[in-house]
């Protein structure tokens, strides 16, 4: 393929218009029905199942030509999933592309949140590898889909429960597991533990789109999402106990990063944005380098 | 088959589709809100924005339901022409159009099963005009209440009451839409 792509060469977003319409239905139901899993014929994407090809088809669907996107890959704007995706987009819808959280009205996000409070008018598309949350507790599809029928969900609690029991806390970091509406277990993809209260009550629209196991759920704005957990040992969310490095942010999620082989290592915000827009407001963090400095 | 058939379809289907279906997601998303869309001409008694609905989610896989004075040759013909959805009963239907009185007694159509609540129905109302004001709606979407001109409330709430199961509505007017999907509370104000 060469790099300029012929006008018209694909249809607007990649996607032929049948296939949209059908990833639209399934959309329109994954909102009527906050957290309920809805099948989907996904297609073959031109990129390997777990790079998103879930997120790839709802973002395809939802695009129109005036949108800006940002694409995420663990908060970062500039790894591989992001830049390939994002450039996906830009030859097969030209769209505009930002990476100010703020400027987008769609977000492709692999396993983060922004750190910026998004708005109404945004869309927030998940890529998500396993979106069942009980598969891991119950490998049958016919089972797992009986126990969301009839409300089942005591076999996740015991799975909390035994993390208390042997680690004194529950340990599930990452897809950690909540409750919509009072009605659906969800598996929120494998956003740190720390995303979780950013899911309820956004006033954007959270879309999740599983390509490989062919699930789309959503959330609609202004969803009550509770994190499962007990009266005594209420949820918490957590991060690690330092501030970011480079703008000094003490709110963010932090990634570690080993820096020597003799045990240097460094904490930054994984949110890539957020810690430039900081850095460039004139925080600095422990490592931080003046912008001034920076720009010569 | 008349001429009259062939034309009112979108012109620039993926642009106009991807637009519409992005009023379609918002007036779902947020019920209560009135969104409106272009595009579609399609013969009476059809709505620009029912016709704009049809045109952007039914297709070969979908079967429509048309009540009332809906089912009309003119009508059928462009639905069948434009998307290729075969016509069919109340039961059978995936999307059916009507006005609420036309398509009462709503509780015949799909409200999905307790596995599948997806393979629900999903009612395009026509009415006579639509504002934000009448029933109170609450629940996701909605930050605090929403208000809407519904044709009534005592269906809907009884279709609440399905949930997960029931079926999903948009209201069109002209070229305005809303929507409501079956997790609002509603309730007579």
């Amino acid at each position: 393929m060469t790099d300029t792509l012929e006008a018209g060469a694909y249809n607007f977003a990649y996607l032929d218009e049948q296939t949209k319409r059908m990833i639209r239905r399934a959309i329109l139901k994954g909102i009527a029905v906050p957290g309920y899993q809805v099948p989907f014929a996904s297609r073959e994407m031109p990129m390997p199942y777990g790079w998103g090809t879930g997120g790839v088809q709802v973002t395809a669907a939802c695009l129109t030509p005036d949108d800006t996107l940002k694409v995420i890959d663990q908060g970062a704007d500039d790894t591989t999933n992001a830049v390939s995706i994002r450039k996906f987009f830009q030859r097969t819808a030209a769209v505009a592309v930002t990476e100010a959280t703020a400027e987008a009205s769609i977000i492709q996000t692999r396993h983060r949140i922004p750190e910026a409070p998004l708005s109404e008018g945004q869309i927030l598309v998940y890529q998500v590898p396993i979106p069942e949350p009980l598969r891991f507790l119950e490998p049958r599809e016919t089972e797992t889909r009986k126990m969301h029928e009839l409300e089942e969900y005591g076999l996740m609690h015991v799975k909390l429960y035994e993390d208390i029991a042997r680690h004194g806390h529950i340990a599930t970091a990452y897809a950690y597991p909540v409750k919509v509406e009072g009605r659906y277990v969800m598996d929120p993809s494998p956003i740190p533990r720390f995303d979780n209260p950013k899911l309820a009550a956004c006033p954007a629209i959270q879309l999740f789109g599983a390509g490989r196991e062919q699930r789309i759920y959503a959330l609609p704005p202004y969803t009550a999402v509770v994190s499962l957990d007990f009266d005594d040992h209420p949820f918490e969310a957590s991060k690690a106990p330092h501030d970011c490095d480079l703008c000094g942010a003490s709110d963010s999620y932090l990634d570690e990063v080993i820096t020597d082989d003799a045990g240097g290592r460094m904490f930054v915000c994984s949110d890539t944005d957020y810690c430039r827009s900081r850095c460039e407001a004139g925080h600095m963090g422990r490592l931080g380098v003046p912008q001034q400095e920076a720009a010569e | 088959m008349t001429l009259d058939a062939l034309l009112g379809g979108f012109t620039e289907t993926p642009l106009q589709s991807a637009q519409a279906f992005r009023a379609a997601l918002e007036a779902l998303s947020r019920p209560g809100q009135i969104e409106t869309v272009t595009g579609a001409t399609p013969p009476a008694p059809l709505s620009v924005a029912a016709g704009v609905l049809v045109l952007t989610l039914c297709d070969p896989t979908t079967p429509v339901h048309l009540a009332g004075a809906h089912d009309c040759a003119a009508l059928r013909d462009w639905i069948t022409f434009h998307t290729g959805a075969p016509l069919v009963g109340a039961t059978a239907a995936q999307f059916a159009i009507g006005t609420w009185a036309a398509l009462a007694p709503v509780n015949r159509f799909a409200i999905g099963q307790p596995d599948y609540p997806d393979r629900s129905a999903t009612l395009i109302v026509e009415m006579e005009h639509l504002a934000a004001h009448g029933a109170r709606l609450s629940g996701p979407g909605i930050k605090t209440t929403a208000q809407l001109s519904l044709p009534e409330t005592a269906a809907f709430a009884a279709n609440r009451a399905l949930f997960p199961l029931g079926f999903d509505t948009f209201l069109t007017s002209g070229a305005c839409l809303a929507g409501l999907p079956r997790s609002t509370r509603v309730e007579t104000l």
